[in-house]
């Protein structure tokens, strides 16, 4: 793990996912950010940080703001985090809402996003492999995978009846096996 | 008269920041019947395209209530709702990632971290999934992501390349 970020490195990077992910694809994003280029977390914790944070209530990407920013300085950090993931997309969204509601079309940019969101997509799928990779090994994990995905992404069943089912298998199949020698 | 407005988006929000389990989208029933039905602060077509344009605009997609704080009462309306919506979860999120902290070495805590990732790896695929079928992808969408997965799979190109020039490509038309 690199060295713990400052108040304003939290700010800036949650500011830098929130623009990079345009077109879609915010938990791929902050994964490549916070994992894979920053450091500041393991694939293991990131995975159970972004469940436990579509548990709770709230907008998940929000939560993981906060509890990454809770993690590194507390609430102030959390303050930060939060700030840099909305301040910018809540200015764009007031722009864009005026523009609606003056004139009643959307700037022409429903192409653009079309395109972006196919690479959002993408980008969505590479994390599948990047973190599968590492977590999906043997029949078990597969088997939790596969279900998980045919109930919530397939049959669309809500998130919490998927997880009041498979959670409490998962948890007990991840109990570690023997006590710490 | 402003006051009522900002007292209705302050209750109503925060309250749909308590009921969103399960992530901001779960509540847009009930804030489509809130904002539309009960207090008439846009129309039903307005609402749908307000939904479209959060979720293509950066940040998180829960900022719909952003724009529609804004047009039930300005900007004032659109900050206040912003606020309202994250800050209950928030304070929630706080409370729990506290307790992960102080229970970093307990079993517990590795039985959940082995046990969820599949789980959420096999929801992220899911989300993947659905974010194709809610941009109505045709095949040569589907093609430019397969090309796309297969490049940020096997290369470090910076992904927010990609994504532009995808991006492009579609400004062109070609998806």
């Amino acid at each position: 793990m690199s060295e713990k970020p400052s108040l304003f490195d939290l700010a800036l990077t949650f500011n830098h996912i929130a623009l990079a992910s345009f077109g879609g694809g915010l938990s791929a994003w902050s994964r490549e950010v916070l994992v894979a280029e920053k450091g500041w977390m393991e694939d293991e914790e990131f995975l159970s940080a972004v469940t436990m944070c579509r548990i709770l209530p709230g907008a998940n990407q929000v939560n993981l703001a906060v509890f990454v920013g809770v993690k590194f300085h507390g609430i102030p950090g959390a303050c930060c985090a939060v700030f840099g993931l909305t301040l910018i997309p809540v200015a764009i969204a007031l722009a864009l809402a005026y523009f609606y509601f003056q004139y009643h079309h959307i700037p022409a940019v429903q192409g653009i996003l079309k395109g972006a969101a196919a690479a959002a997509v993408a980008l969505t799928l590479s994390m599948v492999f990047k973190t599968g990779k590492k977590c999906l090994k043997g029949a078990v994990p597969i088997l939790f995978f596969v279900a998980i995905f045919v109930m919530n992404g397939i049959l669309r069943w809500p998130l919490l009846a998927c997880l009041s089912l498979l959670a409490p298998m998962a948890i007990a199949w991840g109990w570690p096996r023997k006590k710490a020698s | 008269m402003n006051l009522r407005t900002l007292t209705q988006i302050l209750l109503l929000f925060s309250s749909l920041s308590i009921l969103s389990i399960g992530g901001g989208n779960t509540v847009l029933p009930e804030m489509h019947r809130k904002t539309v039905g009960d207090y008439h602060w846009l129309t039903d077509k307005q609402f749908a395209d307000v939904f479209a344009i959060s979720q293509a605009a950066p940040g998180p997609s829960i900022l719909i209530v952003t724009i529609l704080g804004y047009k039930a009462a300005g900007v004032p309306g659109a900050i206040l709702a912003t606020i309202a919506m994250m800050l209950p979860a928030g304070l929630l999120v706080y409370l729990v990632s506290r307790v992960w902290e102080k229970a970093k070495d307990a079993p517990v805590r590795k039985a959940i971290e082995k046990g969820l990732a599949p789980l959420t790896v096999g929801l992220i695929l899911a989300s993947g999934w659905v974010m194709s079928q809610a941009a109505d992808h045709d095949w040569r969408a589907y093609i430019l992501t397969s090309v796309c997965t297969a490049i940020f799979s096997t290369t470090k190109i910076n992904p927010l390349f990609l994504v532009g020039a995808a991006g492009l490509i579609g400004w062109l038309g070609w998806v």
